[in-house]
């Protein structure tokens, strides 16, 4: 109580501190409850400004309060309740659905009636991948926006070793190709993380302009040394059969083997970052440098490390996304993934557990959005509205703390030294 | 006649504190009323109620006999109520008027400053308090002690006749302090009334005329000083006995463990604030380096625990060049270092305490098997340390920034000196910590002194300095200006060094001897 005077703690630091706090397992159930509280909460309250942007984009809505305020207002529920159906069936698949196509026992009509979900998976996979990589860069104090850039440069050498490197077989080929694609990110990684360690440059800056270097080097390729001999378009040949990550149902199923090796890279991650002693230097060099220093680590290797590192895991998820979906690299094929994955990696605590489960919650919500598209006329920007609501709450958790009227998490006195210089 | 200032069941409490249990307290006039405890004890947070910047939950503040509401500084101020804070409010790149006009301007017509008004009235108050400063100096020229003065001619300024005093001493050398206590005399004569906020016993007894102790919040008991001593205030500040005065065995010094040889130092705006500075420390001895805070101290500690790179100069740690060693180096050769900012350098505040204690070793056996770390072994010897260096927490996992800072030193302490060591680099080891912590931490380091561990000890406290000391060097614009054996140092020679006056005894032993740099 003496000497400090007591700081109104800032959101910012909030945040930080949750991040760094949450870090520790073998922590009581109430402590889980309490991380968890606040992702929940700013998901609900997510959806139902979302609401209001759907109520508010609506013309019927507006046609039914030109009759009376009731009809608005059903009008209005009853909008928002069809499009969050569209969005979850279209996510998850329809229950009914999935009844009674098991009761029928046919097989295509029930891998029919899992397909949503299933493609739903798909689309949290390349979100693992990221978000796993972002979430590292945070835990270690460097602040990774390289991870779109990082995601074409994976899938370009993903691709490389995908359809040139011939004659070998899957066994072989895939781990090669995925591998390649770790390089190519760990590359795109590694200089911002060097040009931070050894010159000061800030790696948001750096990052960012990696993206735009490798979003035109991606282009260059496809128009030139990758473009498809046969085709027109700026479009790279298609992998070998032996590079393709297995699907495990017959099209237009995708579902593929991408999702289970997300999974075992992000049990990877948690075992690296808590369970060794390269994981716990990350960790406190992350949290503290100067404490860092003080205990003998080199803190500008650890920062080069954790770039290339996250380089790496952002690498894999575009060298998924062209094993396991595309099988070739197109222009622009990413279309955020990486810029997400900032969202989800905070959704997430920065906890391999947490990029997990934000990332299922994202790949739902993105694939969702198409059938709410088709089905209601719902323009699918709504998610990106939403994931957006969603971020906000989860960065400024004080307004979430003010909403629900929630106190105060109990350790407060001493400020937290997150330096994210 | 009602007291000038009159705290009736002051109670406040925060999330999980009570930080003030119904206290009360009176302030008569031309008194200095000391206010004594523990860091944490709750003084800060009753004065922040007193100043405004806090409401209380229950209780009245009563000024001359009437009741008045402090809801903001400026309540406070038009009550006669100021405060000179520990950490100065002045703009440095300002004048002394300037500053002291700030927030209560004179204005001519027009709108127009009118500084020469201000600078007269300036003029006036420092003549009348004897509280001299040159009105036109600007505040970064000026030394601590003078801008502290300007804090105080800003409160009379604003015709305060109660004035708070909050850790006054803290960064003041021993003269500027008698200085000071001259000057709080002055103003008490001439009516004004003092509430003197420390924790530093000898300094209560010397000025105050009632010492109010409180503990935890309560207030334990008022004193006059003539009744009560060091050990009888201590103790009611800790609520049990407190021995102050350690014993220590004779001096045994050994080889010498650490020695450095004509050191040259930058800080960190890359300055020179170090100029060539040859010292040794060897086993079984305590070398003291005392000195006003930024007078290179921190500079040469983080030079010998191999934080910071010489510009010119060697250091040896066990005949080792570790001149340019990294901190790894000087760790693995025997080194333990308590840092001067324990939650900069000594801790990772989010990280549990199992985990701050072991940073230093955590890539060592037993706790790391290859690349691997065994936290069941951490957290098995995690709990025997907090067991045998009494440090209170709820369990191992709790987070250490949330334990009070007497236990975050202990979790370094234990940290450091749970492991072999033959160096002991301790600075500040004690600042900030209630007189318990203090007489434990000195305990441990006065233990590792007796084992024949080599005690490098950076101290802007001179009483610590005094009581651990068998030799102390003092530091004064980056240099070593002599080196005094304890036996011939006073808190007098040595706070004339600190000062930069060599007084004439200690010259006439450099001459005989003594090394200077």
């Amino acid at each position: 109580m003496d000497k400090k005077p007591v700081n109104k703690q800032d959101a910012g630091k909030v945040l930080l501190e949750e991040i760094s706090g949450a870090a520790q397992e073998q922590q009581g159930k109430t402590r889980i409850g309490r991380i968890l509280l606040i992702p929940v909460l700013a998901v609900f309250t997510g959806l139902v400004i979302g609401g209001i942007f759907i109520v508010v984009t609506t013309e019927s809505v507006y046609a039914a309060f030109g009759q009376s305020f009731g009809a608005g207002l059903s009008e209005a529920l009853r909008t928002v309740w069809n499009s969050y159906v569209a969005l979850f069936t279209g996510s998850l698949g329809s229950p009914t659905r999935i009844i009674t196509a098991l009761q029928s026992g046919d097989p295509l009509e029930v891998r029919r009636a899992f397909n949503p979900i299933l493609e739903s998976l798909v689309a949290s996979t390349p979100y693992i991948f990221a978000g796993l990589s972002v979430a590292l860069g945070f835990r270690a104090g460097v602040f990774n926006i390289g991870a779109e850039g990082q995601i074409f440069i994976g899938a370009a050498t993903a691709t490389f070793v995908g359809y040139a490197v011939k004659g070998l077989p899957a066994i072989i080929h895939i781990p090669l190709a995925l591998l390649a694609g770790a390089a190519g990110g760990a590359i795109w990684g590694l200089i911002p993380g060097w040009l931070k360690a050894k010159t000061g440059g800030h790696e948001v800056i750096n990052t960012i302009m990696m993206n735009y270097i490798a979003f035109r080097l991606s282009d260059w390729l496809l128009t030139g040394p990758m473009k498809r001999p046969e085709s027109f378009n700026p479009v790279s040949p298609t992998i070998l059969d032996s590079a393709k990550l297995p699907r495990f149902f017959d099209d237009p199923i995708r579902f593929h083997m991408g999702f289970f090796i997300a999974l075992a890279i992000a049990w990877v991650v948690y075992w690296f970052l808590f369970k060794t002693t390269w994981g716990f230097e990350l960790r406190t060099v992350g949290s503290n440098p100067f404490a860092g220093r003080y205990a003998g680590m080199n803190v500008a290797r650890n920062t080069i490390l954790a770039m290339t590192l996250a380089g790496a895991l952002a690498g894999l998820a575009g060298a998924n996304e062209v094993l396991g979906v595309n099988h070739n690299l197109a222009m622009a094929f990413s279309s955020g993934y990486g810029f997400d994955s900032i969202a989800l990696a905070l959704l997430g605590n920065s906890h391999p557990l947490g990029v997990v489960l934000a990332s299922l919650l994202f790949g739902t919500l993105r694939n969702g959005a198409t059938p709410m598209q088709v089905s209601l006329g719902i323009p699918n920007d709504i998610i990106s509205v939403l994931q957006a609501v969603i971020l906000m709450f989860i960065a400024a958790p004080a307004i979430i703390r003010t909403i629900y009227r929630l106190k105060q998490p109990a350790q407060e006195q001493p400020g937290i030294h997150l330096s994210m210089k | 006649m009602a007291p000038v200032l009159e705290l009736r069941g002051i109670t406040k409490r925060f999330p999980g504190v009570l930080a003030n249990d119904h206290i009360d307290l009176a302030l008569e006039e031309g008194e200095i009323h000391a206010l004594l405890g523990e860091n944490g004890a709750g003084k800060t947070t009753l004065m922040n109620i007193l100043y405004g910047l806090y409401q209380p939950d229950e209780g009245d503040i009563f000024v001359r006999g009437q009741k008045i509401q402090v809801h903001s500084p400026s309540d406070a101020i038009a009550a006669g109520v100021g405060m000179v804070h520990q950490h100065f409010m002045l703009v440095p790149v300002f004048t002394v008027t300037e500053n002291v006009m700030l927030g209560a301007e004179e204005l001519r017509p027009g709108g127009f400053l009118d500084r020469k008004k201000a600078a007269d009235r300036i003029t006036r108050i420092s003549q009348q308090y004897r509280l001299e400063v040159d009105p036109q100096s600007y505040i970064k020229d000026l030394p601590v002690g003078v801008q502290q003065r300007v804090e105080i001619i800003k409160l009379l300024y604003r015709e305060a006749d109660i004035l708070i005093f909050d850790e006054p001493t803290a960064v003041l050398t021993p003269q500027e302090a008698d200085e000071l206590f001259k000057i709080m005399h002055s103003l008490t004569e001439q009516g004004k009334s003092i509430i003197f906020i420390t924790h530093k016993l000898r300094e209560v007894l010397e000025v105050a005329d009632r010492i109010t102790v409180i503990r935890r919040g309560k207030v334990i008991g008022t004193v006059a000083p003539a009744e009560a001593d060091q050990n009888l205030l201590a103790s009611m500040m800790v609520g049990r006995d407190v021995q102050l005065e350690l014993e220590r065995s004779p001096l045994k010094a050994g080889e010498v463990v650490l020695e450095a040889e004509n050191l040259m130092l930058a800080d960190d705006r890359h300055q020179v604030a170090v100029e060539g500075v040859s010292f040794e420390v060897r086993a079984g001895e305590i070398l003291g380096i005392a000195g006003v805070q930024g007078n290179g101290q921190t500079e040469l500690i983080e030079a010998v625990t191999g934080l910071r790179t010489p510009l010119s100069g060697r250091i040896r740690l066990l005949g080792q060049d570790i001149t340019r060693a990294s901190p790894r180096i000087v760790t693995e050769l025997g080194s333990a270092h308590i840092p001067e900012d324990r939650q900069r350098d000594g801790l990772v505040l989010a990280f549990p305490v199992m985990d701050n204690l072991i940073l230093c070793q955590y890539y060592l056996e037993p706790f790391a098997r290859g690349k691997v770390i065994d936290w069941q072994k951490a957290l098995q010897v995690a709990n025997d340390l907090i067991e045998k260096f009494d440090i209170r927490t709820p369990n191992a996992l709790t987070p250490v920034g949330s334990l009070s800072g007497g236990n975050q030193q202990k979790v370094i302490v234990a940290r450091e000196l749970s492991r072999p060591i033959r160096l002991l680099v301790a600075a500040q080891p004690t600042r900030g910590l209630d007189v318990g912590s203090i007489e434990y931490i000195h305990r441990q380091i006065l233990k590792r002194r007796d084992e024949g561990v080599a005690v490098l000890l950076a101290s802007t406290e001179l009483d610590e300095i005094l009581q651990l000391s068998d030799r102390i060097a003092v530091m004064y614009r980056g240099n070593i200006i002599a080196v005094v054996p304890s036996k011939e140092a006073t808190k007098e020679n040595i706070g004339l060094l600190m000062a930069g006056v060599m007084p004439e005894k200690i010259q006439a032993g450099a001459s005989s001897g003594l090394p200077i740099a």
